[in-house]
């Protein structure tokens, strides 16, 4: 077996050392009942390299590349194109097969990248500072309302009805425990996001209002009005951001006075994986740092005063405040956090600004171009790489048939909101620096077809 | 610059009297390197990124109107920074990293390679089904055979990592003991218990009271009894438990608990220990989540991402999270909001935006299908082989608080008692680290005063633990001698020993400009 070292003599001469005639007898305190005699039988042996990688191979090839089709999909995950050097840093096995960095004096390495992904996210989203990660966009998002309470101890989170609906979802099933009231919505196919609704909606009891920008449709609003109103009450306003890249173009949520701003960073560093593992952001202000959840490098020197960094604060954390923590998240996306910290050093602000101008354009000449499709209406006002379309027919069987002809077409809104008719019509588009524009032609002129 | 092309050798004397101080700080290969705030500009980059078509701007007037401040490098900067931090890194790659509970043992690169396969890596989580049919058998082989290694009923795949399959675990208990309108109020977790038990506990709305451990180093089955009742919702144990013991009462205690209504949740971070060999099914457990992080060797990558599936017993089954994938006939089905009413109307709900860590179960399941049946018990078999040669290859310098009740499982536990005064755990782990070994886990678990506790993994040559042992005798020698240089370890590091209460005071969390900084004080 390729994986284990310890060859024969080894186990012998090792029994010898601890005085035990055989492996079995080092289970003794098992319960006899307990002890499978022989390996478990219905499962095969072994198996060399080339036989594994032909197995896996066999079943990567029954899915659909995003990479060689037109491809249109986001909410929530974003096809971008990740420089070559991302990856082969990541592979480097003092990052890969490191641990959490609780022995700083041989983690440096993994603390000062830590150190300098909090400053890059913080830094984008117009916070004072961000932790070093968390698993990913919804899990953040979560864990925000739950600081939120903590800040203010108030229970009612009011949630933008533009806000992925899978990251409601996680909301309610952590609500339903924790005591969470959640004030929710659908979205309504329409040019803005509610925005007026969460401004009626604010009252005493208010903890926090989740907004997503730029919204599950694709739609960008001012958050400025919504963070006073909020600060007015006594409630924190909490942003989500699912695809950062827009950031590179539109104002900082932090900057319109978010108090917390969570999000998805797959798009920078990190590849679609079929939804995981990604790795989710989370800013805030200094004044609420010790409520923040999971990690955090900062700065400090070591015995001969030369600059180092730490893991800190951790008596926010688990295993020192165990059931008094701020969160139980231990492990979180370290690997992850890495790729987004060294894609986003290869853009730099020039990059992240031309790849985000490219992306709106991109998708500003196919929304336009989509849109003289005969049954294919542009519903979202104003938008960044990403904008809802209103079909003459339900969306879903439309996006199976895109499917059909090679096309990944987008994500209906019946697969994120099933049973909402008013929605059943909505197609939303992701437009990429990846997209060309004969991506664009091939979905236009199927539409056309379909739609006809 | 003019090169030397004598390759004139260095005098040893000459050396040494110049290995004070260096003109850039640097000591040869261990090189310094500032932070990227310090070293790039904003106008700097490292892609080449095509000239944006001309368009109107549908922005909604929200364009931004300040600089970002994130400073950009060309490609062969970034390179060198990267592989420059790198360096500083202790890994597995390098040498045995004998974290106790962390079960740090090598990662295949196989594994590597079949996650970056397009057919895996590069597909969306909402493409239709039937444009995903081989990502969703990948989910469920290797569901499958968590089942079936674990002679569970079911298995959810979607939560992110093993504290997320803990609260996965008790949001299925709490979402089971409400549907029978016995919502309970208590947890009772050992107090030997990983960090994560309470917290998790505590997150979900419980109560939690602790459960001390007996002189043997395992849960006190009397106290656990008289402590049970209709206020416990679950007991959350560890098996093997964090001292590196089985619990030999498992099975009595998952009656005792079951006999008073309440459910038994199993931290699976030691499964290592027993893979292929012991079923958690077959000890009364009704759930458990299990880190493909340390198990199924998927890389730990300096802190994540995990992966922590949990696998349930037939009462709890019901009150699994969504999404999950099933087998219909030929082909396979994603189970989301849409469709659970008709099939899983009992689901506590989502956790998470998707499916779960797909490019861990890619990785773990060419794990599992490299190791087999026969491989997988091999596995368990030399992880307790290999931690028990460390237990009592050492056990005549180091206490072993609970060597004398039998073989460990897959971890060594030895205490500091013996050390000379003033000398501690902390200064034999920062000793060892200038014997080039990462420690292991130290101060954990809480029962033992110095706790150390070593797991080696299966992954290790005896030659490699020979060095690790001879290490381990060196520095506790010189514990018990009273070696005061030992205070002053690490000194071979790329760091001294760091000033934690500094950082923790005043926290330093992002770089700011140093007028910036200044201005700040």
């Amino acid at each position: 077996m390729r994986y284990l070292p310890l060859a024969e003599a080894d186990r012998r001469e090792m029994l010898r050392t601890i005085g035990a005639s055989s492996v079995e007898e080092l289970f003794v305190d098992v319960p006899e009942a307990a002890r499978l005699a022989a390996k478990i039988d219905g499962l095969p042996d072994h198996a060399t390299e080339l036989s594994v990688d032909r197995q896996l191979s066999a079943m990567a090839r029954r899915n659909l590349v995003a990479g060689e089709v037109p491809f249109f999909l986001g909410c929530g995950a974003y096809k971008h194109h990740i420089p070559s050097s991302v990856d082969h840093i990541i592979q480097r096995g003092e990052f890969l097969t490191s641990y959490t960095p609780y022995q700083p004096e041989i983690a440096q390495g993994t603390l000062q990248a830590l150190f300098e992904f909090q400053t890059q996210v913080a830094r984008l989203y117009g916070c004072d500072v961000a932790n070093a990660s968390m698993y990913d966009g919804s899990t953040a998002c979560w864990e925000a309302i739950g600081m939120a309470r903590r800040i203010t101890r108030r229970t009612k989170a009011l949630l933008s009805g533009g806000l992925h609906p899978h990251y409601v979802s996680v909301a309610k099933t952590m609500a339903r425990f924790t005591g969470d009231v959640l004030d929710t919505a659908l979205p309504e196919l329409g040019a803005e996001p509610d925005i007026a609704r969460l401004l009626d909606a604010i009252d005493a009891e208010t903890s926090c209002v989740v907004v997503q920008y730029p919204d599950i449709l694709g739609r960008i609003a001012d958050l400025s009005e919504l963070a006073e109103r909020a600060h007015a009450a006594g409630a924190l306003l909490i942003a989500v951001v699912t695809e950062p890249v827009a950031l590179g173009l539109i104002r900082a949520p932090g900057e319109m006075g978010a108090d917390i701003v969570v999000g998805e960073g797959q798009s920078i560093g990190v590849g679609l994986n079929f939804g995981g593992p990604y790795v989710g952001l989370f800013a805030t202000r200094d004044k609420y740092v010790r409520q923040m959840p999971g990690r955090l490098a900062g700065e400090t020197v070591d015995a001969e005063g030369k600059r180092g960094l730490v893991l800190t604060l951790s008596t926010r954390e688990q295993h020192i405040r165990r059931e008094k923590a701020t969160s139980n998240i231990c492990t979180n996306s370290g690997l992850c956090a890495l790729a987004f910290s060294v894609h986003m050093t290869l853009l730099g602000e020039t990059g992240l600004r031309r790849l985000a101008e490219l992306n709106h354009a991109k998708a500003v000449r196919a929304a336009e171009r989509l849109a003289r499709v005969p049954g294919v209406e542009l519903v979202s006002g104003s938008f960044f790489n990403e904008f809802t379309l209103r079909l003459s027919k339900e969306a879903r069987p439309v996006v199976r048939t895109l499917a059909e002809r090679g096309i990944l077409g987008g994500v209906s809104l019946g697969r994120l909101y099933p049973g909402a008719d008013a929605l059943a019509n909505g197609l939303v588009v992701a437009v990429t620096e990846t997209s060309t524009d004969e991506d664009v032609e091939a979905l236009s002129g199927a539409l056309e077809e379909i739609l006809a | 610059m003019s090169m030397n092309r004598e390759g004139r050798p260095t005098r040893p004397e000459a050396a040494a009297g110049e290995a004070t101080a260096t003109w850039t700080g640097n000591r040869a290969l261990m090189l310094e390197e500032p932070l990227i705030f310090e070293m790039g500009e904003e106008s700097g980059t490292g892609v080449d990124i095509e000239d944006a078509p001309r368009v109107a701007s549908r922005l909604g007037g929200l364009e931004r109107n300040r600089p970002i401040g994130i400073p950009g490098l060309s490609e062969p900067q970034t390179v060198r920074h990267y592989t420059r931090l790198s360096r500083q890194n202790y890994a597995i790659d390098l040498g045995i990293f004998p974290l106790g509970s962390c079960t740090m043992k090598h990662n295949p690169r196989l594994n590597e390679k079949m996650a970056r396969l397009p057919g895996f890596a590069d597909i969306h989580p909402l493409q239709p089904v039937d444009t995903v049919q081989g990502a969703l058998e990948l989910i469920a082989e290797l569901g499958g055979w968590l089942v079936k290694l674990t002679g569970m009923h079911s298995v959810a795949m979607s939560p992110k990592a093993g504290a997320h399959g803990e609260l996965c675990g008790l949001l299925a208990i709490r979402a089971a003991l409400e549907a029978r309108g016995d919502a309970r109020e208590v947890i009772l977790v050992p107090e030997s218990a990983h960090g994560t038990n309470p917290a998790t506990a505590a997150f979900v709305g419980y109560r939690v009271e602790s459960i001390p451990a007996d002189d043997r180093g395992r849960v006190d089955l009397q106290v656990l009894k008289a402590r049970l009742g209709p206020d416990v919702a679950a007991v959350m144990i560890t098996n093997p438990n964090t001292c590196g013991l089985f619990e030999p009462d498992m099975i009595a205690i998952s009656d005792a608990v079951h006999a008073a209504g309440g459910l038994v949740y199993c931290d699976g971070a030691n499964f290592n220990a027993i893979v292929g060999r012991v079923r958690p099914g077959d000890l009364g457990i009704d759930a458990m989540h299990i880190n493909l992080h340390k198990t199924f060797s998927t890389p730990h990558g300096g802190g994540g991402p995990g992966s922590g599936p949990v696998v349930f017993s037939e009462a709890l089954t019901p009150f699994a999270p969504l999404p999950f994938v099933e087998k219909q006939g030929e082909h396979f089905v994603l189970v989301e909001e849409e469709t659970a009413g008709e099939h899983h109307a009992s689901s506590f709900g989502r956790m998470t935006a998707f499916h779960g860590q797909m490019g861990m179960f890619t990785r773990a399941l060419s794990y599992i299908l490299s190791h087999g049946a026969d491989g997988l018990r091999q596995v368990s078999g030399d992880a307790v082989l290999n931690a028990n040669y460390i237990l009592r290859s050492l056990e005549d310098v180091l206490d072993a608080p609970f060597g004398a009740s039998g073989p460990c499982m897959h971890e060594a536990l030895f205490s500091d008692k013996g050390f000379a005064e003033g000398l501690s755990t902390l200064d034999l782990a920062k000793a060892l680290i200038d014997e080039g070994f990462h420690p292991m886990t130290m101060y954990f678990p809480l029962v033992v005063h110095g706790a150390m506790l070593v797991e080696p993994t299966e992954t290790e040559s005896k030659a490699a633990l020979d060095q690790l042992i001879g290490a381990l005798r060196s520095v506790a020698e010189r514990a018990k001698a009273g070696d005061e240089s030992l205070k002053a370890a690490p000194i071979h590091a790329p760091r001294r020993r760091l000033d934690e209460t500094q950082a923790a005071r005043k926290p330093v969390l992002v770089w700011k400009e140093p007028a910036q900084a200044a201005a700040a004080e």
